[in-house]
């Protein structure tokens, strides 16, 4: 699972009113390489989360990210770089996404996360 | 890519070895799939450097080949775990990066327009009565550029006033009608294959 999918994912549960950002907890993680899109990073930058994401890249120890963004930086090739490769390049293969409100723990195995809820939780 | 040559790739995909029938679980042919991401790519622009999400992916064959297409980043959802891993295996074979989630359309949480793109073959609704319909509005609500769908043409009036009125779409299109060859999967179907008419529609949500 990569970070822009983290990005866009909340908890559903019933009840929960605020399930976004799902807290990560990485327990294994893979680097790919990617090649870079100016044109897609610009597009999708203001669409991003960048609370969540950062903090998300931290949890698997990647903390070059700054803790806010604005367009303008957009620009700078190293922003770009640096958000390129948290966005796109960081594969989360094993461990959980936690819901911040209920504590609900959805497990990551092999880099796929189950998000199915139980009978009591829809 | 030629189209000739993404049919070909999607034809060597490993398919569904246990079908379901209660997640009605057949594959979009290579014939159809390719040429519905060719449209969605070569009409609209809705595939390359796109963020595009496939809907009970099954074992990958949507987005696989939104992907091939060049797709920056692909998600696929579907309820069924076995499914899934077949469809790792399909990406990982063609050397795609693509994302999986295991998740009930249904209880999907995600933040709206989040996609630009949803490819699907949702299930018709003949096992779970409006499941096609509920896919339907989640994919409006998550996509911020299109949906692009089949869905059974004896159904056409319907999908496009619950896609207009329900849902609140800008537009609901046929782009063209085919035949799905329903293979037979399973033992309630007595003939060997069932040749249905099935629409390619667009959606703008
Ligand atoms: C007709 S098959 C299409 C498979 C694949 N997309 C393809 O085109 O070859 C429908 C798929 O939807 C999945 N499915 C059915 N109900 C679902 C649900 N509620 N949530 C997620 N996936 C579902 C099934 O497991 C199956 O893989």
């Amino acid at each position: 699972m990569r970070l822009l999918t983290h990005n866009m994912l909340s908890c559903n549960i019933k009840g929960v009113s605020n399930g976004f950002p799902l807290r990560l907890e990485a327990e294994k993680w893979v680097e790919k390489e990617v090649e870079l899109n100016a044109d897609f990073l610009r597009g999708i930058f203001p669409k991003i989360e960048w609370k969540a994401l950062a903090g998300a890249a931290r949890a698997i120890g990647y903390d070059q990210l700054p803790d806010e963004a604005d367009a303008s930086m957009l620009d700078s090739d190293d922003f770009l770089r640096r958000f390129h490769h948290a966005l796109l390049e960081l594969h989360v293969e094993e461990g959980a996404l936690v819901c911040p409100e209920t504590g609900r723990r959805f497990p990551i195995n092999k880099g796929i996360p189950n998000m199915l809820l139980h009978e009591d939780e829809v | 890519m030629k189209l000739k040559q993404l049919e070909g790739l999607l034809g060597s995909l490993q398919q569904f070895s246990n079908p379901k029938v209660e997640l009605e679980q057949y594959p979009t042919g290579p014939h159809i799939a390719s040429r519905l991401l060719y449209m969605a790519e070569n009409t609209f622009g809705g595939i390359s450097g796109k963020v595009v999400a496939d809907f009970g992916c099954g074992c990958g064959t949507l987005g696989i080949a939104s992907a091939l297409l060049g797709a920056e980043h692909v998600i696929g959802i579907d309820v069924d775990s076995q499914s899934l891993e077949i469809a790792s295996k399909n990406a990982a074979d063609l050397e795609l990066d693509i994302d999986f989630i295991w998740c009930d359309i249904k209880n999907l949480g995600w933040r709206d327009q989040s996609v630009n793109t949803v490819v699907m073959n949702p299930p018709f609704g003949t096992r779970k009565k409006g499941s096609d319909m509920e896919f339907l509005s989640i994919a409006l609500k998550v996509a911020s550029g299109a949906v692009y769908s089949l869905h059974k043409t004896t159904t056409r009036d319907h999908i496009k006033r619950t896609a207009l009125r329900d849902c609140s779409a800008k537009s609901a299109e046929v782009l063209c009608e085919l035949r799905f060859d329903v293979p037979q999967l399973y033992k309630f179907h007595k003939k060997k294959e069932v040749d249905i008419a099935v629409d390619l529609w667009r959606f703008v949500p």
